[in-house]
């Protein structure tokens, strides 16, 4: 079964709308697989750690208008970790802004869904990302531009924890603080592993809360587990709560997130998905699809 | 008398801040050098100072720009094309956004402080990007009039602005307009295509010209992207010699342009006036410019030897 993006927008029961959402998460990351291998080029790790975050984002918080990609009063998503591409792509043409049946195109040449995001050729791509260390700078100028025009719209950036490794977030980081604008919103998706190795060994950050607490960032309490939709769902609680902006929530998450012999291993940062590996990935992901759908 | 461009620069943009609420001003801590704190002061809810941060302070533009803002940018020349290149390109560039980035104390105009502090390449890395237009005023009254039309340009605009007091150069005859050269002065044995501070010196240099019997055509490039080559060609097609001069490196810069630009035309005979891929030095500012070759004397010395009969094999 298919679910579709009217059925999770029109459904009233809290509960049941989550369990669609996990369910079309789980059904984005065997398409983005299947797209991997066909494609033979792309990023598998980084897309599959952020699946539940992006879709549970676009189906279950953000106010947006498929039909009116450049709505002015529309909340904004930077994915600064440009190379989770194939992820917004799919979550975008899942939630209506293109065909799904464009994703088959992906890093073709004349397409319209570039090797990394691309906001002058593809609708519901608020910037193009792909050169780590931007999303939080232009995050922090479209808040600003909120604030300056009286407008209400949320603006969201996602990092993984490497593109916290540039320099740029850091100075981006202390200008948040500086200005505050409301609903200025960072979202790590923190899979503790980079493209040569794990974070802890390529460039340990420590405690990320306590980084940006001490950066004057109003940082989500506890540890909130990034595949978790419920999780996931208390945190935009938070986030409707009282308290100082900007604020950042660091989600827990496991690169490659689906496949047993793909996750928190840095070759699948970026390896092509070869036959033999989609061979035996997939049934791990349609046994996940499966289980989701049982509970619906 | 005369006023440094950077002063006129930051008077227009308080004046204008006065007639376009969609106009936003950033800096990175060097607002009372670049001038910009005249807008801080009138609109402080409207100028974000963002510290020692230039990256940073230029995807925020982008980020202010894709909501409809238009952003000025501002900084020293040299680290706003350095050390937020990546940010020029695949943020501003890439996605056409409408910044403009005002880059000050450029060229040598900040002589005292040294080589690190002269911006001698930034033209040749702006223009090398996709999508972008580059301006290079020769004088203040021409900054005001570039910064006004810079606003309307649907993309990133670069303007180079200098530190000190220049020349005013007498009122020119046609508008300013983006993408447009100004003839200064006619002339049949060559042409001088200059830009910036090295428009009045080239304007020096064709008076002494004249005396030794040499008649320079004196073109003021103030847009080296989009280069107005029409202009540029009617003019060398009929001089059939060229001498470009810049406060820049000659690798890359107004000299580059013009020679990408016509050497597919035309047969013509070229040299040129700028740093010759060199790092320079503090000093006074005319004392350093002179040092490094850039002068009315050297654009005089260089004109005589390009008329010269037989000058292709002189050069």
């Amino acid at each position: 079964m298919n679910v579709t993006a009217g059925a999770i927008l029109s459904e009233p029961d809290r509960n049941r709308k989550t369990a669609m959402t996990r369910l079309l998460a789980r059904q984005i990351r065997v398409e983005m697989l299947d797209i991997l291998h066909q494609k033979g080029t792309g990023h598998w790790g980084g897309a599959a750690s952020a699946c539940e975050l992006v879709t549970a984002l676009y189906f279950l918080r953000m106010n947006i208008d498929p039909a009116r990609p450049h709505w002015e009063d529309r909340d904004r998503f930077v994915l600064s970790k440009g190379h989770a591409s194939l992820l917004l792509y799919e979550v975008l043409a899942h939630r209506g802004f293109f065909d799904p049946a464009l994703a088959g195109t992906f890093r073709d040449i004349d397409s319209t869904l570039q090797g990394h995001p691309c906001m002058r050729k593809t609708p519901g791509v608020d910037m193009s990302t792909g050169a780590l260390g931007h999303g939080l700078s232009v995050g922090l100028g479209m808040a600003l531009a909120a604030r300056l025009s009286g407008k209400q719209y949320w603006t969201y950036v996602m990092v993984g924890e490497g593109c916290l490794d540039e320099g740029q977030s850091w100075e981006a980081i202390m200008a948040a603080a500086k200005f505050r604008p409301e609903r200025f919103v960072l979202f790590v998706d923190n899979n503790g592993v980079q493209l040569d190795g794990p974070s802890a060994e390529i460039m340990p950050l420590g405690s990320i809360n306590a980084k940006l607490e001490a950066f004057g960032w109003n940082v989500a309490p506890g540890s909130h587990d990034g595949h978790d939709l419920d999780a996931i769902l208390n945190t935009y609680e938070w986030l409707d709560g009282p308290g100082a902006w900007p604020r950042a929530v660091v989600y827990t998450t496991v690169k490659g997130k689906g496949v047993s012999f793909m996750e928190g291993l840095s070759k699948w940062h970026g390896s092509p998905v070869d036959d033999g590996s989609w061979n035996s990935a997939r049934p791990e992901l349609l046994a996940a699809l499966a289980e989701a759908e049982a509970s619906l | 008398m005369s006023t440094t461009m950077r002063d006129a620069l930051g008077m227009k943009l308080a004046a204008l801040g006065r007639e376009r609420k969609d106009l936003v001003v950033l800096d990175a801590d060097v607002s009372s050098s670049t001038k910009s704190s005249y807008f801080a002061a009138e609109f402080p809810e409207r100028f974000f100072n963002v510290g020692v941060a230039e990256a940073n302070m230029v995807d925020i533009a982008g980020g202010l720009a894709t909501c409809g803002y238009r952003p000025v940018v501002n900084a020293f020349a040299i680290f706003l094309a350095l050390k937020a290149t990546d940010q020029v390109r695949n943020v501003l560039c890439y996605n056409r956004l409408p910044v403009v980035l005002a880059g000050s104390y450029a060229g040598l105009s900040d002589s005292f402080d040294g080589a690190s502090h002269h911006a001698i390449t930034d033209v040749a890395i702006m223009r090398s990007l996709p999508n972008m237009t580059v301006i290079v005023p020769a004088d203040a009254a021409e900054a005001e009039a570039a910064l006004e039309a810079a606003l309307a340009v649907d993309g990133p605009v670069y303007l180079r602005i200098n530190r000190n007091v220049t020349p005013d150069l007498a009122p020119a005859a046609e508008p300013f307009e983006v993408g447009r050269i100004r003839r200064l002065r006619k002339g049949a044995d060559l042409t001088i295509a200059a830009c910036g501070l090295c428009v009045a010196m080239a304007l020096e240099a064709a008076a002494e010209l004249e005396r030794a019997g040499i008649e320079a055509e004196v073109l003021n490039v103030a847009t080296i992207k989009p280069l107005d080559v029409e202009t540029l060609a009617r003019s060398v097609g009929r001089t059939g010699r060229l001498l470009v001069a810049e406060e820049h490196t000659v690798v890359g810069g107004l000299a580059s342009a013009c020679a990408e630009a016509l050497a597919p035309r035309m047969h013509f005979l070229m040299d040129t006036v700028g740093l010759r891929d060199t790092f320079t030095e503090s000093g006074p500012y005319d004392r350093i410019l002179d040092k490094y070759g850039i002068s009315a004397a050297e654009m005089v010395r260089r004109s005589t030897a390009l008329a010269t009969p037989g000058a292709a094999s002189a050069l």
